[in-house]
């Protein structure tokens, strides 16, 4: 399982990438691909859309069921990932790539891990 | 094998229609097609081997086990359909006199007073076709209700995280934002979550009790309490009646509108899709707010009538009458004793097979279940590389139906088992035996089970091909598109 050094990590297993100028990337990490299994579709926000932290921002769809992805950012959608809308199993093959939505002004953020904070919340999960 | 398509020769038909006897009234010249349609042209030869070809590749009750969870998969008694052949019921129009169709009002009237009774509720609709539909019936009764006390504030439903996914899915079809509570230790409402959802923007609660771990939530009276306090009301999703029927009623249990599947719990056929029956039961209150029309007794039989303040139809005329009568046979043919003995020996069954599995499988919460129970294959998968689907799709080389995988979505590597009422001892036996076979397999050969199936008319489907690059119509050219 991989967990890159120099993101940040939720709870809800979402990485985001700080990209300057008050906007950060935000995906789904490897461990959360390797739980929902082949994933067949995913539901992205409109640019321009509010993000709000703790709530849900995008769904992806796999094999298994349909998952809420949980924006750790208060803020304003200003891009998505369209290649990842046309090709979902992206997130499955390189998660970390496969960013979904890009954030700017952000103004508040649920609680954030490190990747070794994060490593160590997954082993607890099981 | 071949597709009808594939089969069709310009030409071939057979007629199926029977000789018109009434004067010929064409439809208006802008409405007729310029071409014909470009369907199968096949003789009645053809058709029934073609039918019968897809038949004998297919899985359900008449062909053996189907432990399908939270589906209730029970047999269904073949007098539910010779009642539903009789030609007073099958040579009707829905638009004809009802003192024409007297009979039929009645069947109507009849399953309303007894599934009110079974219930514990005080009036029913049998327009919705599926269960999803009575839910989404269901939720606008309850925001009809809030709507017409001028009550605005009422933005939430709360759903456990145990749910049936059709309950969000409601919820928000209806407008509503869902509230998620968590499930506690022993795989109930999490009590103090709940007192801390609700609140005066609390519109109900929709709960399955017992719930889809197979558990009967014993605080059940202090959660429809909690959201009644706080000016909701509840939501019984009937999917689990089968564990209960005619020993506790949802009425009692405090809850204010209830579906029912009775293509689950009243053995009226499941089918591909159709046709269902997703009834709706509510208290007295909720009544003037059921979809229209309605069956009333009236001086002299039965007559239909629109409750006051309806919200509307759901569905043109009367539901699907013919399962509406299916459940009507059931129901009398039973009596209150035989629908409780169904009910008991359905959980009495479910903890026979959990208990003659438990000591090689993981059982997701250990005690006594209701009607279904749920294993979990988590460390199974761990150590051996063994998944719910590779155990699930090794059950169908012993002529099985697997049982419903990955969910509830709480549990990992989730099989949940519901038996149903109807097998017999030695099917639960067999099932026993084969499943504590694959476990054994997952030891010595669990490279095995990857490749399963392997004796079935298709292996191991491309699910993931499906959905994503899904092919949803026939392509008369040979040319992808």
């Amino acid at each position: 399982m991989d967990f890159p050094s120099g993101l940040s990590y939720s709870k809800t297993h979402e990485w985001i990438q700080d990209i300057g100028g008050g906007a950060a990337r935000i995906g789904i990490t490897d461990y959360a691909q390797n739980e929902l299994g082949d994933i067949v579709f995913v539901n992205l926000p409109e640019t321009g859309d509010e993000a709000s932290k703790g709530e849900r921002i995008a769904d992806v769809e796999s094999v298994k069921a349909v998952s809420d992805i949980i924006s750790p950012l208060s803020g304003v959608v200003k891009a998505v990932n369209k290649d990842v809308a046309d090709n979902p199993e992206s997130m499955n093959a390189d998660p970390y790539g496969a960013w979904l939505i890009e954030i700017s002004d952000i103004s508040d953020h649920e609680e954030l891990l490190s990747a070794e904070d994060y490593r160590a919340f997954c082993e607890e999960e099981g | 094998m071949k597709l009808s398509f594939e089969k069709s020769r310009d030409g071939r038909s057979f007629p199926i229609l029977p000789p018109l006897d009434v004067p010929r009234e064409d439809l208006p010249e802008g409405l007729l097609r310029k071409s014909p349609p470009r369907l199968p042209q096949m003789a009645q030869p053809d058709i029934s081997r073609h039918y019968t070809e897809l038949a004998k590749r297919t899985h359900g009750v008449n062909d053996g086990f189907y432990p399908l969870g939270s589906c209730t998969m029970k047999y269904n008694p073949k007098l539910n359909d010779e009642m539903a052949a009789l030609p007073g019921f099958t040579g009707i129009h829905p638009l004809q006199p009802p003192e024409t169709a007297q009979g039929c009002l009645e069947v109507l009237f009849a399953a309303e007073r007894l599934l009110c009774l079974i219930t514990g509720m005080d009036a029913m609709t049998f327009q919705p076709a599926a269960g999803a539909h009575g839910e989404f019936t269901g939720v606008l009764l309850i925001k009809a209700w809030h709507d017409a006390r001028g009550d605005k504030k009422r933005a939430k439903i709360i759903v456990p995280d145990s749910a049936h996914g059709t309950n969000p899915a409601t919820a928000s079809m209806t407008g509503y934002q869902v509230v998620n509570v968590p499930s506690d230790s022993e795989g109930g409402v999490d009590m103090a979550a709940l007192r801390e959802a609700v609140g005066d923007d609390t519109a109900g609660l929709m709960l399955t009790n017992p719930n889809t771990l197979g558990i009967f939530d014993k605080n059940i009276l202090e959660i429809t309490r909690v959201v009644h306090e706080a000016g909701g009301l509840n939501y019984y999703d009937g999917a689990n009646l089968n564990a209960v029927m005619g020993i506790a009623r949802p009425g009692d249990m405090g809850f204010d509108v209830v579906h029912l599947n009775l293509h689950k719990t009243f053995s009226t056929p499941h089918g591909g899709g159709g046709p269902g029956s997703g009834a709706v039961g509510c208290k007295a209150r909720l009544e003037p707010f059921l979809p229209k029309p309605r069956v009333v007794r009236c001086k002299d039989g039965f007559a239909f009538s629109d409750p006051e303040r309806s919200v509307g139809s759901v569905k043109a005329f009367y539901g699907n009458f013919l399962v509406t009568l299916r459940a009507l046979v059931y129901m009398l043919t039973l009596g209150a004793d035989g629908l409780r003995d169904a009910a008991q020996n359905a959980v009495l069954n479910a903890n026979y097979m959990m208990k003659g599995l438990s000591d090689v499988y993981d059982v997701a919460y250990p005690g006594i279940c209701m009607h279904e129970f749920v294993l979990t294959l988590e460390k199974l998968k761990k150590e051996r590389g063994v998944s719910a689907m590779d155990v699930a799709k090794s059950m169908l080389d012993y002529g099985m139906h697997p049982p419903t995988m990955y969910f509830p979505l709480i549990v990992k590597e989730a099989l949940m088992i519901e038996p149903t009422e109807t097998e017999s001892r030695e099917t639960l036996d067999q099932a026993i035996a084969v499943l504590r076979e694959i476990r054994a397999r997952a030891d010595s050969d669990p490279g095995s089970l990857h490749d399963a199936p392997l004796n079935t008319p298709v292996r191991r489907l491309d699910e993931v091909g499906a959905a994503r690059h899904p092919v949803l119509k026939y392509n008369f050219d040979g040319v992808s598109d």
